[in-house]
């Protein structure tokens, strides 16, 4: 969340879309009604359902599974057509003025400049700004413009213009804006009602009220966009949360107080997961992972190291630019005494990563026998799928599975899977070992919150039997691959060797003294310049502003620096008091970066430095001291004039926010564009020769169909939780299981009268992939809809069964996994599988 | 029945007056259930049962996110489901937590022939003693609600208690202390309506809810338990909420009115026995004794 939970109840308007946070959020949900209650905001729901959100809801609005960029897209062009925009916030915050490079072009073919059929890749050179400095005024000479030829020969690899283009009249034909409204402006509401089903007088209602906070150039006003799981799980999923950003841009709802983009977790520690690089691509704090190409420190540092790309007059704090300082901070947290200048700080003894290590294609490489095995903890990789199937067979292969949870799960047993014979169960000579783990209540240790608080637990109950804390099994596994380094040497031991293990029991570290070592201390003396607050050598670090390239510091994670400082456990805090009344609860745990609460809080204040509403002040321009300060933490350079023209947006290397995504920091492209689901009943209306995301990456193996009309698969199907279950847990536990004993397919009650289906008959619902099977549950929250001119039914599967469990070990359940029908496609920038939006059919059983 | 040291008000099945009553003014105590802000999360199920110490029961999925048909001996709390089409076309999809009313004039407390099985204290709660319970069946034909249910194996009648030994200490229900959204409040009967009324005139000014407003059915002497509800002129479409409840004809007269009639019956009853007795002398044993009848034999 660029905000927080609790400061959804300063908003006035909310979108709730792609996620259904009264099911799945149903705590923190307490904030949205609140904002009803006391603001009397209004609550506007988008969903393939009519879910529990939206029995709360002002206004609900059907739309089709795979739908929401064209949705969204369309609201941005009614906001520009209608003139509900920040216009202010817009010239000076955003990069709208900038002028973007000639030669690149917008896809109305479905395709960006640069596009290569053979290589299904993009050529970004062109994705990129103009050089040149101010060209207000100039629009009619553009073409004129000698800098926008495009140069010959092989080009350096493309960077931003340090000085760039940029108009502020918003008039030159390659200005982001203009582009923005020229990609828009075919999103029109009957397009929208084509692409997405919603009938075009529907959409204007939606789009009426949520832009109807900037009517008449109003200000005072915020609105918020909050969203799930269900805008990342499609093959264009950062592209939809892409759509979602700019159109805050363009209503200046960023940076203020019931305000942003705001992501709802799907676990209690997934936001932690993704801070501490549960990801492939992502060392801790979000530095890029090095690649075979960083052949020494240097190289990789210059390579993720941004330097500022601005029009001249203007300033960028350029955040990014401290990086070496996170980096080395991180090596020295790893290596300690072995990371030094002269070594580069070990950073040979990080891996480089070749290629995607990505979820999906994990098990896609155990499949064709490249991975061997897998370590499965708090996870169920079966049941998680995507295309279930696949993940079985390719567990089938893999020499051995460890798997460590509190109850035998559908992974940990994946040959009882329903379909494998007994003869073929013989066959499977996968070793499995089962690692009996410590559950949540059993741990102590930090969860971060889609508001990234890091919120200290205790342990509440004794582990059962043998069980262990995961930390006490990877360490065990640790040392004794060290002892094993130790003895008998190996290829390059010395990345094991010689990692820092300095906990008080090696063999069970606990966690605070974890998240000591991650907050990170100083080995030097040393005196903050603006503050003239000292530390002394050996000392936990106050913040990520002492953090030092020249190896006098450690930080396992900078954006956690400051949660366990010389004062003590920063996230055990507990005072809730909130003297502004904005929710901000400064002494309540800790909450990244450097404890701020929203995130671009600069831009809650005009140009001038005085918050936008008068009523909301989180932080402002204190004249008087030349200083930024607030209720909240500035998220900005302290002493930044306001004249001097700094941008809010201090982690973008223009210091604005991005309309138009340069060099393709977004693979799709610099603007979103709809694109069909990988399985759809239509051709893009937009341009049907383009249906898909050109980019969406697919996967080869036998087990890798993808189904089509034509095939009668001919309805959409989408997937979720609900709120009486947790994944695949609580199938185990007998109150879940009494509030919602079965599994069951919602359907309408048209579809379900044209198959002769009644609720509660046994239906059988087939993918290419894969069948499940469950009772039925038809119902008029989900309607049929006519998508591009064709009648088109929806359903939906709430995902929590499989063939462990109370229910399904007494034999009452069907023991097919939702998954078994979800395809193996991902979003080409997150790596996310397709969940929503794929085709099956449903026959009565 | 809770163990609450709680003061009664009124009492069922007593001679004489009430013990204790009027010692000490109390407040009235009532819950606030704002259906409009409720999701249907069943919390406040869990939470019930939990707290109550109710055990895990068998369902069956029937077509619905509600958990059972309607509340059992054993679940005493329930959210009901409803799929409702407004005249504009609008899908409303109703969530309400079904449970004891705790009517001010309850009927399950009129009905009841046994002497204290059904008590209300001065705070207004209503609560079922089962150790005084004749398991007669009669207060669930006199509730207008249909909540009390009986436990098929002990013939004792159970229903929410609104937590009277929580009350008795100062905290508020389970229910009320689970929910996520604060759509259950708790406070005193004169608080709790005003909440709702400022509640209901909200949706009717800033809501597209003209018909908004609360529900404290005057027929039963207005309930412990009030809604907030989208559309109070049509109660009925949140899972059968009746719109004018009252306590059976058939209980007032027989408890009011009537009572003497029963007394004449009874003592009728009497003397003919003993005018049959002069005639025919004692009864004979017959094959089938009264103990060795089959335990569904209940009367």
């Amino acid at each position: 969340m660029t905000n927080g939970w609790v400061d959804i109840k300063n908003t006035d308007m909310m979108l709730i879309m792609g996620g259904n946070p009264a099911e799945n959020h149903p705590c923190g949900f307490k904030w949205a009604v609140e904002a009803k209650r006391t603001r009397n905001a209004k609550m506007i729901v988008v969903d393939p359902r009519f879910t529990r959100t939206a029995s709360v809801a002002d206004l609900f609005c059907q739309l089709r599974a795979g739908g929401d960029i064209a949705f969204l897209g369309g609201i941005i062009n009614y906001a520009i057509e209608n003139n509900r925009i920040a216009k202010d916030y817009l010239l000076n915050y955003t990069n709208a003025a900038f002028v973007v490079k000639d030669g690149f072009k917008l896809p109305e073919d479905g395709l960006y400049s640069g596009f290569d059929p053979a290589t299904q890749t993009y050529d970004k050179s062109t994705w990129n700004y103009e050089e040149g400095g101010d060209l207000s005024g100039k629009a009619s000479a553009a073409k004129a413009d000698p800098q926008t030829k495009a140069t010959s020969g092989k080009p350096a690899a493309p960077h931003l213009p340090e000085n760039a283009a940029y108009d502020l009249n918003l008039e030159h034909p390659r200005c982001v804006f203009q582009l923005l409204r020229k990609q828009y402006s075919r999103y029109t509401p009957e397009m929208v009602e084509r692409i997405t089903g919603v009938p075009k007088e529907q959409f204007l209602k939606v789009a009426d009220l949520f832009t109807s906070i900037r009517k008449d150039g109003d200000m005072q006003k915020v609105g918020t966009i909050i969203y799930a799981v269900g805008w990342t799980q499609h093959s264009s999923g950062t592209q939809t949360i892409r759509t979602a950003a700019m159109l805050q841009l363009l209503l200046g709802n960023i940076g203020r107080a019931g305000g942003g983009v705001n992501a709802l977790r799907g676990h209690s520690n997934i936001q932690g997961a993704t801070d501490m690089a549960g990801i492939f691509d992502n060392l801790p704090g979000y530095l890029k992972v090095p690649v075979p190409a960083d052949t020494d420190f240097k190289t990789y540092i210059e390579r993720i190291t941004p330097k500022p790309s601005k029009p001249r007059v203007w300033e960028s704090f350029n955040y990014w630019s401290n990086t070496p300082k996170f980096a080395v901070s991180l090596l020295k947290a790893m290596y300690g005494d072995a990371a030094t200048k002269q070594n580069d700080w070990a950073f040979h003894y990080l891996p480089k990563v070749d290629r995607n290590y990505s979820w999906t294609y994990l098990w896609d490489n155990m499949y064709n026998g490249i991975v061997k095995g897998i370590f499965a903890f708090g996870m169920n990789g079966v049941a998680i799928g995507p295309d279930s199937k696949k993940n079985i067979d390719a567990l089938k292969n893999a020499d051995w599975l460890v798997v460590g949870e509190i109850y035998p799960d559908e992974t940990s047993e994946f040959w009882r899977s329903p379909g494998i014979s007994t003869d073929e169960m013989k066959k499977i000579q996968t070793t499995v070992y089962r690692l009996p783990c410590a559950g949540f209540a059993e741990k102590d240790g930090t969860f971060t919150n889609s508001a990234r608080w890091l919120q200290w637990k205790n342990a509440a109950l004794p582990m059962p039997g043998n069980s262990r804390l995961d930390q006490a099994i990877v360490a065990e596994i640790f040392l004794k691959v060290r002892d094993l380094y130790k003895k008998e040497g190996g290829k390059f031991p010395d990345p094991i060797l010689k990692l820092t293990w300095g906990y008080t029991d090696p063999s069970n570290p606990s966690l605070a003294e974890v998240l000591k070592e991650i907050n990170g201390k100083t080995f030097a003396d040393s005196e903050d310049p603006a503050t003239k607050a000292q530390l002394k050598a050996g000392q936990q670090l106050p913040g990520f502003s002492w953090l030092k390239d020249d190896g006098s510091t450690t930080c396992g994670n900078w954006i956690y620096c400051g949660a366990f400082t010389e004062a003590g456990n920063m996230t055990a805090r507990r005072d809730n008091s909130d003297p502004s009344g904005l929710g901000i609860h400064q002494n309540w745990a800790f909450s990244w970066p450097a404890n701020r609460r929203v995130m671009y809080n600069r831009a809650s204040c005009n140009l001038e430095g005085k918050p936008w509403d008068a009523s909301r002040r989180q932080v402002w321009w204190n004249e008087a001291t030349e200083k930024w300060v607030g209720n909240d933490i500035p998220d900005f350079k302290a002493d930044s004039k306001p004249k001097d023209h700094m941008g809010p947006f201090i982690m973008n290397a223009e210091g604005v926010g991005r309309l138009f995504v340069p060099l393709g920091a977004v693979a799709d492209g610099p603007f979103p564009e709809h694109y069909e689901p990988t399985e759809t009943p239509i051709e893009n209306p937009l341009h049907p020769a383009q249906t898909h995301n050109p980019i969406a990456m697919r996967f080869k193996t036998p087990d890798d169909k993808y189904g089509t009309p034509k095939d009668g698969y001919d309805i959409i199907c989408t997937t979720y939780r609900l709120t009486e279950h947790y994944h695949y847990w609580t199938k185990n536990n007998p109150m879940n299981v009494q509030l919602v004993p079965e599994p069951f397919v919602e359907m309408p009650e048209e579809l379900a009268q044209e198959k002769g289906i009644r609720g509660g008959d046994t239906v059988i619902v087939s993918s290419i992939r894969g069948t499940y099977k469950a009772k039925a549950m038809v119902t008029k929250r989900i309607k049929p809809m006519t998508i591009d001119g064709k009648k088109t039914y929806q359903i939906g599967i709430p995902i929590h069964w499989g063939y462990r469990g109370i229910a399904e070990d007494e034999g009452k359940t069907a023991k097919t996994l939702a998954n078994n029908l979800s395809p193996a496609v991902i979003d080409p920038n997150a790596y996310t599988p397709e969940f929503k939006g794929f085709l099956v059919k449903v026959e009565k059983a | 029945m809770s163990q609450a040291t709680l003061r009664v008000q009124k009492i069922s099945g007593h001679a004489g007056g009430v013990p204790g009553k009027d010692t000490q003014r109390e407040y009235t105590v009532s819950k606030l259930i704002d259906t409009t802000t409720c999701i249907g999360c069943k919390a406040c199920e869990v939470a019930c049962m939990e707290w109550n110490d109710l055990p895990f029961g068998q369902t069956v999925f029937d077509n619905t996110y509600q958990t059972m048909p309607e509340t059992r001996w054993n679940y005493w709390n329930l959210i009901l489901f409803n799929e409702h089409e407004r005249e504009d076309g609008a899908l409303m999809w109703l969530m309400r937590k079904n449970q004891c009313m705790h009517c001010a004039d309850p009927g399950c407390l009129a009905a009841c022939p046994a002497d204290g099985a059904i008590v209300q204290y001065t705070n207004g709660i209503v609560d079922f003693q089962q150790a005084n319970c004749i398991g007669c069946g009669y207060c669930i034909t006199g509730c207008p609600f249909d909540i009390p249910k009986m436990n098929p194996e002990t013939h004792r009648v159970f229903k929410c208690t609104l937590c009277a030994d929580r009350v008795s200490e100062g905290l508020e229900p389970a229910c009320i202390k689970s929910c996520p959204t604060g759509c259950l409040h708790f406070g005193s009967k004169d608080d709790m309506k005003e909440l709702a009324e400022a509640r209901a005139k909200q949706l009717r000014d800033h809501s597209n809810f003209p018909h908004a407003g609360v529900y404290d059915p005057p027929g039963v002497g207005g309930t412990g338990v009030i809604y907030v509800l989208h559309d109070a002129s049509n109660p009925e479409i949140y899972g059968g909420l009746p719109k004018n409840p009252h306590v059976p004809w058939s209980v007032k007269l027989w408890k009011g009115p009537l009572k003497w009639l029963g007394n004449v019956a009874m003592i009728g009853g009497l003397i003919g026995l003993f005018v049959h007795y002069l005639r025919y002398g004692p009864k004979a044993r017959e094959e089938e004794d009264l103990a060795s009848r089959p335990e569904g034999g209940r009367t």
